[in-house]
């Protein structure tokens, strides 16, 4: 299994006649993702077509779900925008709803956050790479990509990935990969401070996925999701999870291309979320290199193979 | 975005939280014409910059103090001269310190007591949240660390917004008397909205003070917004001082490069936040030290990555360059491409390593090779970061 998502899951992407929203959506149907609906208001009834397959575009996210039994969406929709996408794909009761957009305004996503409160729907991002279940054929396809991230580098296996930033995350699963161990889920739940699904809540899902044997969990300065996490594991979680912090060197108070990586107090820092990893149990990495290694290594202390 | 204390002031007085009456001058042409409009000293003279710990700084001159108490007009004449076109060092500045281009004067205020106040986003809740503490006039960080039981906080609900009853807690455990209370009510609501109202990141009140005849007053303002929601506010946009920012960072910003610049030698150029900030991080674990935090996003072209080696050689104390890709989507022979292209344009005269992977890596590996420059390879993050450590070293 995965998490999340699996290889059959069918998904609209909101934005798909946009260039940034059109170029993915290209490549998660070369992939083998079941993108199954466009959503862009007034171009409606049109066609994406790319390499022989024909995705329909509705005018709204109900419409598109109704039609096409599409149960996820991606939204490429432009900052301004973006927290109203959000709240269609809630209306329109989505499972899931994986927002890439950066920029969004802090006061929307505080909003949106507001109003998502008891819904049914999960929201990942914004500001994400977006989530992968790998597939089983030549360079991972045949999976599931909801997203920017490179598929290629993916491979099925048994690995949990969770991170703010998309190319920690490549980095991480490529280093895997390289290895021979492959992942069951990478999610990128991305680098604003106001976002949908915390750390916590995906390492709670890697916990329960009998097919996740391991965990890698990257995280950055500024707030204290990771902490929260770190706790959680301490008490609840028996896998090997090994762990990155970035931002050791990062000047504080300064916004260091993440709106949510800043630091603002003694507790947010690198060396204090760092310290209470090790406190929990979480395998370090002392640099981003040692990612992979540092999962063979707690693998190893509790008697798990990876691959 | 950051705004000056004046302009915040002046935002304050628009959405009715009361400040010491304060005139600003920007050259010294008009400091008379300033003082003239504030009543009788005493007058307390303000640096203008983009930094905390003012009054505690010290001017490159030897001047002390960038907020100073003025007896008579004359002496705040004085103090303005000796401010003005002067650098100022405060914690908060480095040793660079700022240039003062604008002078504050205000009415002195006469303070019973000194609090503390500001509206913030509160992480763990994603929502806003107001903080106030009976300790006004020092660093809150220490209140919070030594006296945690004098912050009260009350997080506010987006969809209802501020309660009264919210106010009323935050009066009554700040322990105002009934005439001060009224007045800080109405200052907390007139806080918040403008908080809320302008998209603002942070708004903190340093001290806040009531004065024997129990007015509230905001004496200090600090005030940051929201860079994402600019977009909605030309009002604000229009407040920005090109002077308080890095021209470096001015520049990157032109090509949507996210770029910031630190005190190290070794310069990035990275893709993606995450990996530029784990490369600073694996440069100081090898025992070097960053020049700059520069992310040149995940649609790198070839002008940005130009663009980008323009900016970091800009910076003086640059002795070596490390550029760190991972390209997931992004093409790694574009990257080449830039780079290549940028040494010809710019020329090369520091130690260079490159770390590529990802995609179309091969390709992108055989461009550096053939270009036929001085440029060494590293093959996974912490090879390159050690070599370019030894470079520079």
């Amino acid at each position: 299994m995965s998490i999340l998502i699996t290889p059959e899951t069918k998904i609209m992407i909101q934005g798909i006649t946009g260039a940034f929203g059109g170029k993915h959506a290209q490549l998660s149907l070369d992939y083998g993702t079941q993108v199954v609906a466009g959503v862009t208001p007034g171009k409606g009834g049109q066609f994406f077509e790319h390499g022989g397959k024909k995705v329909p575009i509705f005018n709204t996210v109900a419409e598109a779900a109704a039609a096409t039994g599409a149960t996820v969406s991606t939204i490429f929709v432009p900052p301004p925008f973006a927290g109203d996408a959000i709240l269609e794909c809630v209306d329109a009761g989505l499972d899931l709803a994986v927002c890439i957009t950066e920029g969004i305004p802090i006061k929307d996503m505080i909003r949106v956050k507001r109003a998502m409160t008891g819904a049914k729907t999960r929201l990942v991002g914004p500001n994400c790479p977006g989530v992968v279940t790998p597939g089983t054929a030549e360079g991972s396809k045949g999976g599931c990509r909801i997203g920017i991230a490179p598929g290629y580098i993916h491979k099925k296996g048994h690995v949990g990935v969770v991170s703010r930033s998309g190319t920690l995350t490549y980095e991480a699963v490529f280093q895997l990969t390289s290895k021979g161990i492959g992942q069951s889920t990478s999610v990128g739940i991305g680098g604003d401070p106001v976002n949908g699904t915390s750390h916590l809540d995906v390492i709670k899902l890697f916990n329960e996925d009998p097919d996740t044997h391991a965990i890698i969990l990257i995280g950055e300065i500024g707030g204290n999701a990771e902490v929260e996490a770190a706790r959680w594991i301490k008490a609840n979680c028996k896998k090997p999870v090994a762990g990155f912090i970035a931002g050791a060197t990062a000047p504080a108070g300064r916004r260091m291309g993440h709106a949510g990586a800043i630091v603002g107090g003694a507790e947010d820092t690198a060396a204090a979320k760092i310290a209470v990893f090790k406190e929990c149990g979480i395998e370090v990495a002392e640099t981003p290199s040692d990612m992979a290694d540092a999962l063979l290594r707690a693998a190893k202390t509790k008697g798990v193979t990876l691959s | 975005m950051n705004i000056h204390e004046y302009q915040a002031k002046a935002l304050f007085e628009k959405f009715g939280v009361p400040v010491p009456k304060g005139v600003a001058a920007k050259s010294p042409a008009d400091f008379e014409a300033a003082l003239a409009q504030l009543p009788d000293a005493p007058v307390v003279v303000k640096s203008q910059i983009h930094a905390g710990g003012r009054g505690k700084g010290t001017f490159t001159d030897g001047f002390k103090g960038g907020v100073k108490f003025a007896k008579t007009k004359a002496e705040a004449l004085d103090y303005a001269t000796k401010m003005f076109n002067n650098t100022l060092v405060t914690i908060q500045t480095g040793p660079a310190g700022r240039k003062v281009q604008t002078v504050y004067f205000t009415q002195a205020s006469d303070i019973k007591k000194e609090y503390y106040l500001a509206s913030l986003l509160d992480r763990a809740t994603s929502r806003p949240v107001i903080v106030a503490s009976t300790e006004g006039g020092v660093e809150i960080e220490k209140v919070a660390h030594d006296t945690p039981e004098k912050i009260f906080k009350v997080v506010v609900d987006p969809a209802y917004g501020l309660a009264d009853f919210q106010v009323r807690e935050l009066v009554f455990k700040l322990g105002f008397n009934a005439a001060e209370g009224k007045n800080a009510a109405k200052l907390i609501r007139s806080l918040y909205t403008f908080f809320w109202e302008t998209d603002a990141a942070m708004v903190e009140v340093n001290p806040l003070i009531t004065t024997p005849d129990d007015q509230v007053l905001a004496l200090d303002a600090k005030v940051s917004f929201d860079s994402n929601s600019l977009f909605r506010h030309p009002e604000i946009v229009a407040l920005r001082d090109l002077n308080e920012e890095d021209p470096k960072e001015i520049e990157a910003s032109k090509y949507d490069l996210a770029y910031i610049a630190l005190d190290g030698h070794i310069a990035c150029l990275v893709n993606g936040a995450g990996l530029a900030m784990s490369t600073m991080d694996i440069i100081k674990h090898y025992g070097g030290n960053p020049a700059n935090f520069l992310d040149v996003g995940g649609g790198a072209s070839k002008e940005k990555v130009v663009a980008a080696f323009k900016i970091i050689l800009g910076d003086a104390n640059v002795k070596g360059i490390f550029v760190n890709i991972f390209g997931g989507i992004m093409d790694c022979n574009v990257i080449a491409e830039g780079i290549v292209e940028a040494v010809k344009e710019v020329g090369l005269k520091l130690p260079l390593v490159v770390r590529l992977e990802g995609n179309n890596v091969a390709a992108g590996k055989a461009t550096l090779a053939a270009s036929g420059l001085a440029l060494v390879s590293g093959d996974t993050m912490a090879d390159a970061a050690q070599k370019i450590v030894k470079l520079v070293a």
